[in-house]
């Protein structure tokens, strides 16, 4: 598994420089440029806009910027934003935390939905219980994220005032005040992303489950007299969940692309709202971090996901 | 100068006590000049400010909790002197401040200086060259350190430096700073120069601390630790800052206005929306206060029944406008679209410009469109009973328009689009892209279309039509099209940097990458003299008189058409009282933001 892991490391190489490449292009070609507001204030002389451009290398030919670039980035350097002149790692920095803990409590609460209402579903198909999880589960994944949310946002918020709207990263209250307000923040935004994954995932269980559940070793298992709960835990999950793992991993950075609308609903500062903040004011190393920082998730996912596969079925050799 | 006098027998009057100092403040308004302006000329009068009375409340400093304050676009930095825009400005007032501020009715308020300058207590010069302002004692910076007017002279030449590259370089590189002792400064101008109140005063006037600075002035400057910890003088010391998201404060018990700070905290969101900043504050009153409210009236309305929050309109010199091109955009003459060279084949003719004046809707634009939000505006000036009268006139009529058309040999075609000599009148019209604007560009239409006139309409992504791009063809500043709208503002309350706009030099063409000013290319010889008059004249009133004169003459000519005066568009809760200005920033008066029991 050694030399295979590190080839995939090296083909990712090519990968993410070719990324960079597009996007470097694609950003040069966009018309603005970061100083565009400061252009709107006639009080601002033309000469400092221009003095600014000279000394963020702004007035450079394409190449040569996207070189120093690279090899900045190369050295851990990842330049700092023309807009508020902060270092780029740290504003990443700053905003990974919450990133992370919205998303990975709506991975989690989509999971703790998916399984155990796709399994029950697949082992009585086609009963009532069947019939309304699918029906919900196609509602779930028909509504976007930005519907539902502002759909919640209407009864929870404005109709029934019970939950803010307005996600703060850093609440000024400590210990049980603060786990309470927090939790509270949380829900809607948590709902709205895990609901949406959590239908889709249904589906996904289920029917890899009734692929699993007509084959002749349940058959077997089933006649040895083995009881129903051993067959399907044993039996029928384990081989079932091969696809879904694989799904799951694979679905991830489409999540953190997805999230990016919920974080502008709810005003959440995650890393979404930071790159669409910066794509509106063309603040090019902030975009271009962000925008590395998903495309090294989407190499990094995939990785994991053929990993796993190999890792619940043996059969598949690293080669 | 006919101005002149009647501008002088005003003031007599309000000296005198005939008319009030609001009422000349208004109607000076009205005519296209700012309330500092208008304050300006009744300070050099001798007539003396009125004393702004906030009814202050509170009686004893904190115990407020905390302000929630929410901006749908955050602030990226805390340097006042680096800002992008407003709101960097904003973040950094809640910590720095100036020596003075404008109040809504024009009056410069005291805020790090003791007194504001006037000839009686010399600290203006007769001559017109010079300020002299003297400082507050016992202030101190958050840090501790006293502030003296070492911090005054350093921001001067902090700013002024070009290596610095900051964004008040323009108020700063032209005027002298020296120390005259420890809480004295004169600042002095090369000419004389009538509106002073520029350096150290309001948006662009807070002063940062040299012991903090002193180290990253020039080149340096990204590289200072200050930059993103601000240590100021303000109600509100720095807690926290995430750059787009939140800039937390809490408060400064060493505060130099006794009582003040109110609340004990400061929290400033960014992020989202208007509309639903406008929700947060009026529908579920999560937050106490949003800025800019761009939001339909209506729906406003809406959101304020809720009896939570108000929405607050607060007048400014911002207008909606839709200039007529002079030159020919659509033909090269000598390399260049739109040439000065070139004329435009219709509103060469007056009475097309007349009508189009005719068919802009503008109190249409202002009931379906605006409410409140927008006020329907004729010409700045003109009637000439204009000093009795506070209210222009316009008109809309579709058959006087006609009407002047026809009369001027525009007959309808088979089409029923008017023509004359072959050449149709169908023009294309063009703004950013806007909900509101592309209403604005519909009901125009629709009048022009039952006067034959064809409009074609054409609307551009806000950062491409406003961006200074030399290679896009779709910038406002090329101004590629016959006819375009857009909002133009008024940064400045002095009017020089707002009626540069139609000066032969600058006008907006190839040879300055279309950076120039004048973008509608308007010229006349007596315009720039009188503009070049009034850069010289020291007496306030003259001066005044000849920019009345000025306006006139653009509006009159028919290529400029203002449709709607936009004001300021604040909300709060209802227990917030919070004292706007439409010439200053929002938290020009933060330290006497409190909350009603």
């Amino acid at each position: 598994m050694g030399p295979y892991l590190l080839r995939r490391l090296l083909l990712a190489v090519p990968s993410l420089l070719g990324i960079s490449v597009v996007l470097f292009t694609v950003l040069a070609l966009a018309p603005g440029d970061p100083f565009g507001e400061m252009a709107l204030n006639p009080n601002v002389p033309p000469e400092v806009r221009q003095a600014l451009r000279i000394k963020f290398g702004l007035d450079d030919p394409v190449w040569q910027r996207y070189f120093r670039w690279l090899l900045a980035m190369l050295q851990g350097d990842w330049g700092f934003s023309f807009i508020s002149r902060v270092d780029v790692d740290t504003l990443i920095l700053q905003r990974v935390p919450v990133t992370l803990a919205v998303i990975g409590a709506s991975q989690l609460l989509a999971m703790l939905i998916a399984l155990p209402v796709g399994i029950y579903s697949a082992v009585k198909p086609y009963s009532w219980f069947d019939r309304i999880a699918s029906s919900l589960a196609f509602v779930g994944f028909s509504l976007p994220t930005f519907f539902t949310g502002i759909l919640l946002i209407l009864v929870f918020s404005i109709k029934l005032d019970w939950l803010p709207f307005v996600y703060r990263a850093d609440l000024s209250s400590t210990g049980w005040a603060w786990w309470s307000e927090q939790i509270r923040q949380s829900i809607m935004p948590v709902l709205v992303l895990g609901l949406f994954q959590g239908a889709s995932w249904t589906r996904y269980v289920r029917s890899s489950m009734l692929d699993v559940i007509r084959l002749d070793h349940v058959t077997t298992a089933r006649s040895k007299g083995l009881a129903e709960r051993v067959v399907v835990i044993k039996h029928v999950v384990r081989n079932a969940l091969i696809p879904v793992v694989t799904l799951v991993a694979l679905t991830m950075p489409q999540v953190f692309g997805g999230a990016i609308v919920t974080e502008q609903i709810f005003r959440i500062p995650g890393i979404g709202s930071l790159l669409i903040d910066a794509i509106l004011r063309n603040d090019t190393p902030v975009i271009m971090a962000v925008t590395f920082v998903f495309a090294c998730l989407v190499i990094f996912f995939n990785l994991i996901a053929d990993l796993l596969y190999g890792w619940l079925d043996p059969r598949i050799a690293f080669r | 100068m006919q101005e002149e006098q009647q501008l002088r027998a005003l003031i007599d009057d309000v000296r005198t006590g005939k008319l009030p100092r609001r009422g000349f403040i208004q109607q000076l308004v009205g005519l296209g000049l700012t309330a500092p302006m208008a304050s300006m000329l009744l300070m050099h009068a001798g007539v003396a400010q009125s004393q702004p009375a906030p009814a202050y409340k509170p009686t004893k400093r904190g115990g407020g909790g905390t302000l929630k304050v929410l901006w749908w676009q955050g602030a990226t930095l805390l340097q006042p002197h680096f800002a992008n825009g407003t709101k960097d400005q904003e973040g950094s007032r809640i910590f720095y401040e100036p020596l003075a501020v404008w109040d809504n009715d024009g009056n410069l308020v005291p805020i790090l200086a003791a007194e504001i300058p006037t000839r009686e207590n010399g600290g203006l010069s007769a001559d017109g060259k010079s300020v002299t302002w003297k400082l507050k004692k016992g202030v101190t910076w958050h840090d501790g350190q006293p502030f003296t007017a070492d911090d005054c002279v350093f921001t001067w030449e902090y700013a002024r430096d070009p290596a610095t590259a900051a964004v008040t370089m323009g108020v700063y590189k032209d005027v002298k700073v020296e120390k005259l002792d420890s809480h004295t400064i004169k600042v002095s101008f090369a000419k004389p120069t009538p509106f002073w109140a520029t350096a150290f005063v309001a948006a662009e006037g807070m002063v940062i601390p040299k012991h903090l600075f002193a180290a990253f002035a020039g080149a340096k400057s990204r590289e200072a630790p200050t930059n993103l910890k601000p240590v100021g003088t303000g109600p509100y010391k720095f807690v926290d800052f995430k750059p787009g998201d939140m800039v937390r404060g809490e408060i400064n018990t060493h505060y130099h206005m006794a009582m003040r700070p109110y609340f004990d905290a400061i929290e400033m969101k960014g992020g989202g929306d208007a509309t639903s900043a406008a929700r947060a504050v009026l529908q579920t009153g999560e937050f106490d206060y949003a800025w800019n409210l761009q939001v339909e009236d209506e729906v406003l309305k809406r959101m304020e029944a809720g009896g939570r929050g108000r929405a607050y309109v607060v007048p400014s010199g911002d207008i909606e406008f839709m200039q007529l091109n002079t030159t020919d955009p659509f033909t090269e003459v000598d390399g260049e679209r739109a040439s000065v060279k070139s004329k435009h084949f219709a509103f060469s003719d007056p009475a097309v410009r007349q009508a189009m004046a005719l068919l802009a809707d503008r109190q249409g634009i202002q009931d379906y469109i605006y409410g409140r939000t927008g006020y329907a505006t004729a010409n700045f000036l003109n009637n000439p009973p204009r000093f009795k009268s506070p209210n222009t006139k316009f008109e809309f009529s579709i058959d006087k328009a006609s009407a002047l058309l026809e009369g001027a040999g525009w007959k309808k075609g088979a089409d029923g689009v008017r023509e004359k000599g072959g050449k149709k009148l169908k023009f294309v019209h063009q703004t950013s892209i806007n909900s509101t604007r592309q209403k604005e560009q519909a009901i125009i239409k629709q009048a022009c279309q039952k006067a034959g006139v064809e409009l074609e309409l054409k609307a551009v992504t806000a950062s491409v039509f406003f961006s200074s791009d030399v290679a896009n063809p779709d910038t406002y500043g090329k101004f590629w099209a016959d006819i375009q709208m857009y909002t133009t503002t008024m940064t400045q309350p002095d009017a020089e940097r707002f009626m540069d706009q139609y000066l032969t030099d600058e006008v907006s063409n190839k040879a300055n990458k279309w950076q120039g000013r004048n973008i509608v290319r308007w010229r006349s010889e007596e315009y720039d003299k009188a503009f070049h008059a009034a850069e010289v004249e020291f007496d306030p009133v003259k001066r005044a008189g000849l920019f009345i004169r000025m306006n006139d003459m653009v509006v009159k000519d028919g290529y400029i058409i203002p449709l709607v005066s936009r004001p300021r568009v604040r909300g709060a809760s209802l227990k917030m009282v919070v004292p706007l200005s439409g010439w200053d920033l929002d938290f020009s008066a933060l330290h006497n933001w409190f909350r009603e029991a």
